[in-house]
């Protein structure tokens, strides 16, 4: 039985109904409800964007039919409830990929538009709403509106990164890249201090399209933001090679978590070994697309380490060309709270825009990572991160938020009202009331 | 590569499990009650790879269509390889016991159609000698309960059919397929209330996929209904009858 809970199962909200779809043709009348609504997808968000207390969950899963595939442009088109991995097991063969991915598969088409997800080439190709030339809303007002850049251009904005406020999207277009190989060519190289990060973050954004970074969050000064930095482009064999390399089995991420507790004397175990995993300063290989983008969906249910209480997953972009004062400030607070998990995600965006209003990624430095839950200690810690993340120009990502102050939401989303003006009247989130009523 | 008749192509559990059959490139002919929804599963199985699909707009209760049908069928795809038939309606049990003409209209849809088609097809596949012959039943037909007896009826009497059926079959090399799946998540369910028996239409569709690949007798899908469907069996009828199932 499908679980309505968001991927970290918190916080806990009961719905009213859940109301599935099935067929893009014979779709419910939406002004019928008494109740506000939400659609619901594969429930990869972390907070409370994917929840809908005491409303309606339209879950579009069953809206998963593919369209059509334009093998010449690489458009592909298909309904909004398909996942990312239907798409890849379909495409991939044939020689496509995404043009942007999110760290899971496990993401509906209309997730990855509603939170307009970025990915490691996100200096390269911005962000996922970047590739939708078109797609279509159903609406309680206006029905089916089909928005892109020319028609319906400020809805189309609006629901690029709307967080599903909009309407359904029902289909979409995708435009699609072309790969030589499903393998990526990739080196793994040590960086001792967080300015080593940002010099080599710099060195391989022209070279490589996809790059990404672990950090060891406990490393103190001298060390301070110590770490492995990723970076690949898809294996273009030379000619006369073999299509078909020996893919090494290296794993660019942490999954070897431990499965008891996480606490901070085997994170900081942990998160040594893993920096001296290599004693090279750089190692390189061929690796399949699989591990490369998605090594923890290996793991089902990976979150249940963090036992019982859960955990928080906590994700910010913060400027970092004039001063990298502040994400150096950050590193300190966590190293000296001891929070923090092994599972950590750094990376520098870059400057292509993303046609969405409320779109997360901007020029900056952006950190995910997770922290087990330990109540007011936790909370508090998160408190002086968003100080230091709002003073400096920052923004948290509302898909992995789920207690930014309404405040803060409005000031780092400016556009918030204008995206008012075009959000679907009956539609609304446990996020929305909660970051527009505080 | 596989020429595929479907009967009850709109079925969720149908289009899930050809669905990998469309990514292995085979050919279709799908029939169903509503043209525009043959035409959005057509879409979806050329994109998922399918050679080509054909779609055939049939009300399956007009049995004196049903030679037709299998006629076009056959003239469209030259040989039928395998077929599903995954067509039904999940009966409203307390409005069929009180009227005869609803409960005859089931039994019409969720068997005598069946039985129809299948003996137009079995002849065939009797002749050219090999194919799969797949048919979704029910767990619901193991046992006749209160709650749901004029649906279980009709699936019970379908796998005892398909059971003759297969025994006259083997003879010619034919494989004769019974699925019956437990609750599964799909519009026919839609208005009944879940519980942690349901699964996933993909996992079910997935698993017929297998088991005509390899040429099974019977699927329980999810497995683990047929130890449920032993114990149900098996509950003696005197106590059985007070049960509310």
């Amino acid at each position: 039985m499908k679980r309505y809970e968001s991927w970290t199962r918190q916080p806990k909200v009961n719905h009213q109904t859940i109301v599935p779809l099935h067929w893009r043709d014979e779709l419910p009348d939406l002004s019928q409800f008494d109740k506000l609504v939400l659609p619901f997808g594969l429930g990869r968000s972390y907070g409370d964007s994917c929840l809908n207390e005491h409303g309606i969950l339209l879950d579009v899963t069953g809206l998963n039919q593919f369209i059509a595939f334009d093998e010449e442009t690489g458009i592909l088109r298909c309904e909004g409830g398909v996942s990312i991995e239907e798409i890849l097991k379909m495409i991939v063969p044939r020689g496509w990929f995404v043009p942007v991915t999110a760290g899971t598969k496990y993401v509906s088409v209309g997730g990855a538009i509603a939170n307009d997800v970025h990915g490691k080439n996100h200096h390269t190709a911005g962000t996922f709403g970047c590739h939708i030339p078109q797609f279509e809303l159903w609406r309680s007002d206006r029905g089916r509106v089909i928005c892109s850049p020319t028609e319906n251009k400020e809805l189309y904005e609006a629901t690029i990164g709307g967080l599903g406020l909009t309407g359904v999207i029902l289909w979409a277009d995708i435009q699609l890249k072309r790969i030589p190989t499903p393998f990526i060519d990739m080196e793994c190289i040590k960086f001792r201090t967080i300015d080593e990060f940002f010099d080599l973050s710099e060195d391989s954004h022209e070279r490589y399209h996809y790059t990404v970074s672990w950090v060891d969050c406990l490393a103190q000064e001298p060390q301070l933001g110590r770490g492995l930095f990723t970076r690949g482009n898809f294996y273009d064999p030379p000619l006369g090679a073999k299509k078909e390399p020996r893919a090494l089995p290296m794993i660019p991420m942490p999954i070897d978590l431990p499965s008891y507790a996480v606490n901070p004397l085997t994170v900081k175990l942990f998160n040594e070994l893993y920096y001296n995993k290599q004693l090279r300063k750089k190692i390189g290989g061929v690796i399949h697309y699989n591990p490369f983008f998605y090594p923890l969906d290996a793991i089902n249910d990976w979150y249940k380490v963090y036992g019982k209480a859960g955990f928080l997953q906590y994700q910010f972009v913060i400027p970092y060309k004039e001063t990298r004062e502040p994400i150096k400030e950050i590193f300190r607070r966590i190293a000296k709270s001891g929070q923090g998990s092994p599972l950590v995600v750094f990376k520098t965006f870059g400057d292509i825009k993303s046609p969405g209003m409320l779109s997360f990624p901007r020029p900056g430095v952006t950190l995910a990572l997770d922290f087990a839950f330990r109540g007011e200690k936790t909370l508090k810690l998160l408190d002086e991160l968003d100080r230091i993340v709002f003073e400096n120009g920052g923004a948290l990502y509302p898909a992995k938020d789920a207690r930014m102050s309404g405040a803060s939401f409005r000031a780092s989303y400016p556009r918030w009202e204008e995206f008012a003006d075009y959000m679907d009247p009956k539609f609304s989130s446990s996020f929305w009331r909660r970051v527009t009523s505080s | 590569m596989l020429k595929i008749l479907v009967i009850g192509a709109t079925s969720l559990i149908a289009q899930e499990t050809i669905r990998h059959f469309a990514a292995d490139g085979a050919e279709f002919f799908l029939v169903g009650l509503s043209a525009d929804k043959l035409k959005m599963i057509q879409d979806d199985l050329l994109v998922r790879g399918a050679k080509q699909v054909s779609t055939y707009e049939l009300d399956l209760t007009r049995l004196d269509k049903h030679q037709e049908l299998v006629d076009t069928a056959m003239e469209t795809l030259g040989v039928i390889d395998a077929v599903l038939v995954a067509h039904g309606t999940l009966t409203d049990q307390k409005a069929a016991e009180q009227n005869v003409d609803i409960t005859l209209r089931e039994l019409n849809i969720n068997f005598l159609s069946a039985v129809s088609l299948l003996t137009i097809l079995a002849n065939i596949f009797e002749e050219q000698k090999r194919g799969v012959i797949a048919v979704i039943s029910s767990v619901a037909g193991d046992r006749g309960r209160g709650s749901n007896y004029v649906y279980g009826t009709a699936m019970g009497a379908k796998s005892i059919f398909l059971q003759g059926l297969r025994n006259r079959l083997a003879k010619s090399n034919v494989t004769v397929l019974t699925v019956k799946p437990g609750f599964v998540d799909t519009p026919m369910t839609a208005h009944l209330k879940k519980n942690p028996l349901y699964s996933d239409p993909r996992r079910v569709g997935k698993a017929i996929y297998d088991a005509m690949k390899s040429e099974r007798d019977i699927l329980y899908v999810p497995f683990f209904w047929m130890f449920i469907m032993m114990i149900i069996r098996n509950i003696p009828e005197r106590i059985f009858k007070k049960l509310s199932l």
